[in-house]
């Protein structure tokens, strides 16, 4: 659990991936509504260098995005959660966890 | 500061193509200032560097170090009882410390994961400007601060050239006249005076048209 949107880091960002992320979401508060002033306009800048980064070692753009949202729009927070979702579907997994699929299905297939 | 620039990725992939098990390594000093090779880009580089090579379908391990300096021997040390245990080092401190680390680990290949810059300023977050090269034979005291070896383009000593126009110097419409900075700031500080005191020709001697330098402080050894 974060505080605030401002405590995310390109690494933690990163790691998500590692851990087999097809997709990351960052939700933080609306723009000008940061309780900490301006966490949330440095989370939107580390979202974008981590997107640049995905997009360039070919993880693929647009599996990370940054949302904002107040604390009392829930209808709000599951209209963008299923969009998101229905985005990252279309993509298709990760190509990390392709390839550990792929390595799983070798691995098998050798024990039998 | 000493800043520098993060090579790119696909660079630094070509580079670690021999090697499946390497450490990165990071400095506190100077490049963690000028976020370029501080703990935090460690972990960001590790990260995308696994990511990229496991999305190429070849896994890479990757210990993930920051020393307090790696231009300091003391530092450096710390990694000697497992800098053996990995095929190489990816280091994102400046070319000093790379190098440094290259002649303390002798068997142990080091590879540039920066593009090193220059002794710097940071103007505002995200955008850093020169100010120094190192000389040997400072004369900020009698140029109102403003070093011409490092402002002026030509690193000239006796005024601005024909080249200044309008307080521009005509190698970038963004670099101001490094001469005209100094006259400016000589009225501003009545010191125009000095203006004649420089010397007639700058002694480079102490520069590095000698070859790498050295100092040697007695009174410390």
């Amino acid at each position: 659990m974060l505080p605030c949107t401002g405590r995310i880091d390109e690494s933690l960002l990163l790691k998500a991936f590692e851990n087999g992320a097809d997709g990351v979401m960052v939700i933080g508060c609306l723009e000008g509504d940061c309780h900490y002033v301006s966490g949330n306009i440095r989370a939107r800048a580390r979202v974008e260098r981590v997107y640049a980064i995905l997009e360039r070692i070919k993880i693929g753009p647009n599996r990370i995005r940054m949302y904002n949202l107040s604390a009392g729009e829930g209808s709000k927070f599951a209209a963008f959660a299923n969009e998101f979702v229905d985005q990252i579907r279309e993509i298709g997994p990760s190509p990390i966890n392709l390839v550990r699929a792929g390595n799983q299905g070798v691995t098998e297939k050798e024990a039998t | 500061m000493i800043t520098g620039t993060p090579k790119p990725i696909e660079e630094i992939l070509e580079m670690l193509e021999p090697y499946d098990n390497i450490i990165v390594a990071g400095c506190h000093g100077c490049v963690t200032v000028c976020r370029v090779g501080g703990e935090k880009e460690v972990q960001v580089l590790a990260s995308t560097l696994r990511l990229a090579r496991e999305a190429a379908g070849r896994t890479i391990t990757i210990r993930e170090v920051s020393l307090e300096r790696q231009c300091d021997p003391e530092y450096i040390e710390q990694m000697r009882p497992y800098v053996g245990d990995y095929q190489a080092v990816l280091s994102i401190a400046c070319g000093a410390g790379i190098q440094f680390l290259a002649e303390k680990f002798t068997t142990t290949p080091l590879l540039p994961g920066i593009n090193t810059g220059f002794l710097g300023v940071t103007v505002r977050q995200g955008e850093w400007s020169e100010r120094c090269q190192g000389c040997g034979d400072c004369v900020l005291h009698l140029t109102g601060g403003i070093c011409p070896v490092t402002r002026c383009a030509k690193s000239l000593f006796h005024g601005p050239c024909g080249g200044s126009v309008q307080g521009i110097c005509e190698v970038d419409k963004e670099v101001k006249c490094g001469w005209q900075l100094i006259i400016d700031r000589l009225k501003a500080l009545g010191q125009m005076e000095n203006y004649g005191k420089l010397k007639p020709y700058k002694g480079w001697n102490s520069s590095r048209d000698g070859g790498p330098r050295r100092i040697i402080r007695e009174d410390m050894i």
